[in-house]
């Protein structure tokens, strides 16, 4: 243990937590100490379900209802653990603050920016309504919102992924913390927008000196912010130190495997003599965007004249940053959106093909999502959840061979068939995300479009997922459409990489001419924005 | 805004022909007529009546009449109420219904909501059960079973309230029949705002509200409930619309001269006009409060102007 002093911000010591389920109590946290100094950056690196969120939600009494906790959270030496919400309040939101993982849902809808901002301002009596408004506006300005002024009355909606961590990055500064907990910040966001922000956190920490815990499970982050590290595991601290030591010389064998998990490996060629699956040709997306009263009706070009090729047990990767039109092109190819252009699947133009039309090749077309806790419905049984398919396109089928079906998915996703009576909602995200490749490989697809299937998975959770679908591949013959914006995944997994942007195709070519040899800037800036976090310590 | 509700209620126009249009023919479809007594009438007698009622037209030209009166904004003499017009049939009786309805709405959605709220932050705690228990008799139990139950107790043994009749609308003939009509509301709002309102609490952005400190009345009632009543104003719309034009059972059972009882005593009359009527009053409520819920629920949620 480290020795505490009189820089110590926050203490947190033999912090346990407990969840009172069904099946019993759950230790998500076995007594865990972790002290923050003044204006140093500390990063708690785990893997989900490590207990890393829960024992800094825990610290700030934010647990769900059923979750238990014990020990001494102490705030400049004074317990703040377990007061009442009226004293607890004052700190909260003013001397420590958070961000969380979910830009996208962290902010309340209905709510302009501006009133979310100002309201932990006024609450905390810092400011009036009116200079709270004020200072909202220079706080959209630091965290580098353009037009600050005019942003501020926008809505959540209104705004991206990026711009809207930035709000709460601001909403964060708003009351000047001591603290400031970000939990992932940055996991949901694009590459280069995850630089940015992470820039953004740094250069505003340098600023303002205060301290951040981040708590992460991207060890290139933690490398390149944190003064020093805790590793968590189980509910348990199983190294700690300083973030260049235990970079140098882990001890820990989990901290070397978490240190190892960048997916590796490159897909096999396949024969070039393989039929086509799917190509598409100058296929284009336009939304058209409503200018209301007096403003013409603008049209959002998506997807501009992609054309594509790709042949049997070939993965084509779609690199690109969120509004790049990759998952556009991903459903436009699938006949999921209206199109304009040719796209031929097993030699047959499938372009403008109805729902009717398209039925009977659903079961051959699949898609996987990006978001294991949103597309999985929270209210069936995992084995209906996987069976649901086989409903509409094998309904001769009895309810035991349905079921059959569903034990010999999950043992191909290396999940056990014991499983199928629980509910999405008990599984973790590589667990989730397993399950929804189930349910894709229950209908014996030939060509799957995979959204971001590993974007919010764990680095090492990630790797074998990866493993999964490459093994999936070679035994099934499939096709992947594989949508990502994380180029070490999209390395691993295909045979051809196609980067986009604003719904244009910058580069198009094979792994090795794209990574080895990229051509364009953008390409280069991806993969120097990627290389970050990765390259520094494979 | 203004294009917007006045695009609807055009767009309600041709709903509205059609349901006039299909009522009109379906209840001529039903057997027997309006004059059909137990002891027939006289044929001459039979002859002038249909005369005076234009039922010796055909059918095609009835309807156009009818259609012509209506948008005059008449909708013509009663058959069984001999001297009123089906206009001063409503005129006094559908205010009544309309008094009795939206009072037993506001309770519902006062009581209901307060009740939603309170069991939601007491989830699965005896409160929360107790409120649900409670939700679920009211639903279950029919009115013509409760309103009896509550004369029993209330107008007779404890002689607080009277038993019935309305008496120009005194406050103390109004309390029994409102809160008859609105327990299954109180009963279905409390399910609804409870359901909705334990997934709202659960949403990050009332976790972001409660980690910056936010007091509790902001965080309930700003950032979660109003998100949470959505469902509740989807379902009171068509709730509102059938509240409000009355019920026939309550009326009967409290004697009060609301708009419900007609519903019935026209269709076994076979009052033409009388049934007409109600169907158009009904179907422009449930338009109306189509559209009103619609615009509640863009000033509630800013995403919904745009899309």
């Amino acid at each position: 243990m480290t020795k505490l002093n009189e820089n110590t911000v926050l203490e947190i010591s033999g912090l346990k937590v407990d969840f009172a389920t069904n099946t019993g109590t759950v230790n998500a946290v076995k007594g865990v100490n972790i002290h923050v100094d003044k204006g140093e950056t500390v990063a708690i690196v785990g893997e989900s379900g490590s207990g890393k969120s829960q024992t800094m939600m825990a610290a700030m009494g934010l647990l769900a209802s059923n979750g238990i906790t014990t020990g001494h959270v102490r705030y400049k030496g004074s317990d703040i653990l377990g007061l009442p919400p009226r004293k607890i309040n004052k700190i909260r939101g003013a001397k420590i603050t958070m961000i969380f993982q979910e830009p996208m849902t962290s902010l309340d809808p209905l709510y302009t920016i501006e009133r979310q901002l100002c309201e932990p301002m006024v609450q905390h009596g810092n400011y009036t309504w009116a200079t709270a408004k004020k200072r909202a506006v220079e706080l959209l300005d630091l965290v580098g919102i353009p037009e600050p002024a005019r942003k501020v009355k926008a809505f959540p909606y209104e705004m991206s992924g990026g711009q809207r961590q930035r709000v709460m990055i601001a909403m964060a500064l708003a009351n000047d913390p001591d603290i400031l907990i970000a939990d992932e910040p940055t996991t949901a966001l694009d590459v280069t927008t995850q630089a940015q922000i992470l820039e953004l956190m740094a250069e505003l920490q340098q600023r303002l000196g205060m301290a951040v815990v981040f708590i992460t499970h991207d060890l290139g982050i933690v490398e390149r912010i944190s003064d020093r590290v805790y590793v968590m595991k189980e509910g348990e601290v199983v190294e700690e130190g300083q973030t260049k030591e235990i970079f140098e010389k882990p001890n820990h064998s989990y901290t070397r495997m978490l240190l190892d998990a960048e997916p590796t490996g490159r897909k096999d060629d396949v024969p070039a003599d393989n039929p086509v699956v799917l190509s598409g040709d100058k296929v284009r997306v336009e939304f058209e965007t409503e200018g209301g009263f007096m403003k013409p009706n603008h049209v959002l070009r998506a997807v501009n004249d992609i054309s594509l090729n790709v042949r049997e047990g070939q993965t084509l990767g779609i690199v690109g940053e969120s509004g790049s039109g990759k998952s556009t092109l991903g459903r436009a190819l699938l006949q999921l959106l209206p199109s304009e252009g040719r796209v031929v699947y097993c030699g047959k133009d499938i372009s403008g093909a109805g729902r009717k039309a398209m039925r009977p090749l659903r079961k051959q077309m699949q898609l996987i999502f990006q978001d294991p806790f949103g597309s999985l419905s929270p209210r069936m049984t995992v084995g209906q959840v996987i069976t649901e398919g086989l409903l509409v396109h094998e309904p001769h089928l009895s309810a035991q061979q349905r079921d059959q079906r569903a034990i010999e998915a999950l043992q191909e996703v290396s999940m056990d068939p014991a499983m199928r009576n629980r509910y999405p909602h008990e599984f973790s995200g590589g667990q989730r995300q397993r399950i929804a490749i189930a349910r894709t490989m229950v209908l014996k697809p030939k060509l799957v479009v995979l959204d971001e299937p590993t974007s919010a998975l764990d680095r090492t959770i990630q790797k074998q997922v990866v493993e999964l679908l490459r093994n999936l591949q070679t035994e099934h013959g499939l096709t992947y459409l594989f949508i990502s914006h994380d180029l070490a995944v999209v390395r691993a997994m295909s045979d051809t990489v196609m980067v986009m942007q604003k719904g244009e195709v910058v580069e198009q070519g094979s792994v090795s001419d794209i990574f080895d040899n990229p051509q364009q800037d953008y390409t280069k800036e991806l993969i120097n924005a990627a290389a970050l976090k990765l390259e520094e310590f494979i | 805004m203004l294009r917007y509700v006045t695009g609807r209620l055009l767009s309600a126009i041709p709903t509205l022909f059609l349901i006039i249009t299909i009522s009109f023919f379906l209840i001529r479809v039903a057997p027997g007529g309006p004059f059909d007594l137990e002891r027939p009438l006289e044929a001459k007698v039979m002859e002038n009546l249909n005369k005076i009622y234009n039922l010796d037209k055909s059918l095609p030209e009835q309807y156009l009449l009818y259609l012509k009166s209506v948008l005059h904004g008449d909708f013509g003499p009663s058959f069984f109420f001999r001297d009123f017009s089906i206009n001063e049939l409503f005129a006094k009786s559908l205010p009544i219904s309309m008094q009795l309805g939206l009072t037993a709405l506001t309770l519902a959605l006062i009581v209901g909501g307060i009740l939603g709220i309170t069991a939601a932050l007491r989830q699965n705690h005896s409160v929360d059960y107790s409120v649900m228990a409670a939700a679920t008799l009211g639903v279950t139990i029919p009115n013509f079973v409760v309103a009896p139950c509550l004369t029993l107790v209330f107008g007779v043994w404890l002689g607080w309230l009277p038993v019935g009749g309305w008496e120009g609308g005194k406050f103390v003939n109004a309390v029994l029949p409102v809160i008859t009509l609105a327990l299954p509301q109180v009963a279905v709002v409390a399910r609804l705002t409870r359901g909705s309102m334990i997934e709202a609490l659960r949403s990050n952005h009332v976790r972001t509200a409660r980690a910056y400190g936010l007091s509790g009345y902001t965080i309930i009632v700003v950032h979660a409930l109003r998100g949470a009543i959505l469902p509740v104003v989807s379902y009171l719309g068509p709730a509102a619309a059938a509240l409000l034009t009355g019920s026939v059972v309550i009326e009967t059972i409290f004697g009060i001269p609301g708009i419900g009882r007609y519903f019935v005593q026209g269709a076994l009359n076979r009052d033409y006009t009388l049934v007409m009527g109600t169907v158009v009053v009904v179907a422009c409520f449930v338009i109306i409060f189509n559209i009103i819920v619609d615009l509640v629920y863009a000033l509630l949620d800013p995403r919904v102007r745009f899309d």
